[in-house]
Formats: C-alpha cells, structure tokens, sequence
C-alpha cells in the first residue's frame, strides 16, 4: 500500500515532464495532474506496474473549466490488490478537447468515456465506439453539461424550453 | 331473491341504449400498454399487483400496443422516448386513451426548467385524457385517475361517432 505521494513520485521518476503536478490544497483527495496526451501510457503503466497494480478504474468524468477556458477529466483509481486509491486530471483546451482513451487499460472506461463525450464534447482518441450515450443519436444542440450550453428551441418538432 | 334475479327469470331481457352496452364493455377491461418509464411506473406496477388489484377493473398489462386501449405515461419523457411514445401511439387502435401519471408527464415536473433532455409535457406529442397528479401519485391516485377515465367513456357515443 502507497500514499498518493508516493504514487505520484513513482510516476514523476517515469514520466517526468508529463507529469504536472500533485495538488493537495483542496478538502478532497489530493490531486495528480498530468499531461492530457500522456494519460493512456501513464494509466497503462499504473495498471500493469507490480507495485501499484492498479486494477479499477473507479470513475471516470468530465468537468468544464470555463474560467480556465479548459474541459477536465478526472480518473479515479483504485488497487484492490495493494488497497490505494488514486485521483488522476487532465486537462484540455476547449477549442480542440482531445485525450486518448484508457479503454485499453481498463474495459469499463467505454461507457463513462461516451457519457464524457456526450455531456462535453471531450474527443477520446483511439476510443473503439466513440458515440453519444445518453442523449439521442441525432442531438445537434451541442454539448449540455457545458456552462455556456445553450438549449434549442425544438427538437424534431417538439418544443423543448418550458 | 333480488331485483336482476327476477328480471332475468322473468323475461331474459334487459332493456338498454346500444350506448350504454357498448361503453360498459369497453370501460370495463381497458387493456394498458405494458410499459413504464421512470419511478411512477413502480407505482404503476404496485397498483397492477395483488393489494391493490388493478385487475378488478379489468385492466391488464398487454405488451402489445396494437391490442391496447389505454396508455399510461408512468414516468419522465426525456426527448429521446418522446418520438417512441409518439409510435406507440400511433400504433394503438382506436379508440384510445391517454393517462399521464406524475407531474414529470404532465407538465416536465421537476425538471422544468433545467432538464434540457426533457419533454415539458406528454401532451407535447400525443392527446392526454387524465392527468393524475402527484410524484410520484400512490396507487389510489391512480386508480382514481382510471375511474375519470371510466367515467369519460361512460358518457362517450360509440354509435353517434360513427355515423
């Protein structure tokens, strides 16, 4: 078992410049940031690494940081061999939101990488089904859970706003 | 020995409109569309089981649209069921009825303003004839929302309507 200060040494030492910062001014878990574009290689690494095995993937979501002019994605890990957990952020620029897909590592990011897609428009490069989930198929309004989200009037003839 | 007793020792004959006969079969086994959409649908479900007894006025899951009477929209409509609700319908034969059960199918409930994925109303795609109140409404409510729509065909025409 290893604190996330470890952790985040560990990876430092790997990955070095890809690997940002380790943020614990915050009441929540202390934070990793890491290089967007790294994320697939990184997680690979921490997954498959005798000493960390970090064998779930327990949540992954999307976050819009508008003041930033940036779109997030937090992973949070976890090792039910060596029982630490982990939280992991990327960020990204709004204009080209792209992140590669840790669905190689962990089969169970599918899903949430689809929700983060649908809800934020965040581009999961190498992503083997990369569609909208929760919204419908032929959705044109754009991306809901971003703040300057804006709802259409209709959708297929039916008014939306109350 | 009591009044129908006699009647039908007597003469085995029962005067009535073809109005009245007619709407007493029909208000008496509404067939709904087997189909649920969000919390109220286990309400729904609730009401259908054995304490209290949807049954008994003969209505009963058929989980097929082309041999329904009735719809109950148990449930939130996001904008995506709306167009399958919309074919549900159309599937129906007529005549056909509409309950929308809980305020998120009668007017988006609480999602009125902030649900972007939601329909503000079923009554945006498809005619409704009872709306039941409540969120979600206990079965009574529901069974009382039935007994307005039994009331509604009670007083319907079948035979005027299709002159």
């Amino acid at each position: 078992m290893k604190n996330a200060e470890e952790i985040f040494q560990i990876l430092k030492n790997k990955f070095q410049d890809s690997v940002l910062e380790f943020k614990t001014d915050q009441p929540t878990e202390p934070i990793i940031i890491v290089q967007a574009l790294e994320i697939d290689k990184i997680c690979s690494f921490l997954s498959s690494e005798d000493e960390l095995q970090f064998n779930s993937l327990v949540n992954l979501s999307g976050v819009d940081e508008i003041k930033e002019n940036k779109l997030s994605v937090y992973y949070h890990l976890e090792s039910t061999i060596h029982r630490h957990k982990i939280l992991l952020k990327i960020s990204t620029s709004r204009e080209k939101p792209e992140v590669p897909s840790v669905v190689e590592v962990w089969q169970g990011a599918n899903w949430h990488e689809r929700e983060a897609y649908d809800m934020f428009g965040i581009i999961f490069l190498n992503h083997p089904d990369l569609r909208r989930i929760l919204m419908p198929y032929d959705w044109e309004a754009g991306y809901p859970l971003r703040k300057d989200y804006e709802n259409p009037e209709y959708y297929q003839g039916m008014k939306v706003p109350y | 020995m009591g009044l129908l007793d006699k009647e039908f020792a007597d003469t085995n004959i029962v005067i009535s409109t073809t109005d009245d006969v007619l709407n007493w079969a029909r208000l008496s086994s509404l067939w709904q569309v087997s189909f649920g959409l969000a919390c109220c649908a286990i309400e729904m479900m609730a009401t259908s089981a054995s304490h209290y007894d949807f049954d008994r006025f003969g209505v009963i899951p058929r989980p097929s649209p082309r041999q329904a009477d009735v719809i109950i929209i148990s449930g939130t409509v996001t904008l995506k069921m709306a167009t399958r609700i919309k074919r549900l319908y159309e599937q129906m034969p007529d005549p056909k009825y509409v309950i929308s059960m809980g305020s998120c199918s009668n007017c988006g409930g609480p999602y009125w303003e902030h649900g972007y994925h939601v329909l503000k109303g079923v009554d945006r795609v498809i005619p409704v004839d009872v709306y039941v109140p409540g969120c979600p409404p206990r079965p009574e409510a529901l069974l009382e929302g039935l007994l307005k729509l039994q009331e509604k065909i009670r007083n319907e025409s079948m035979v005027r309507k299709s002159k």
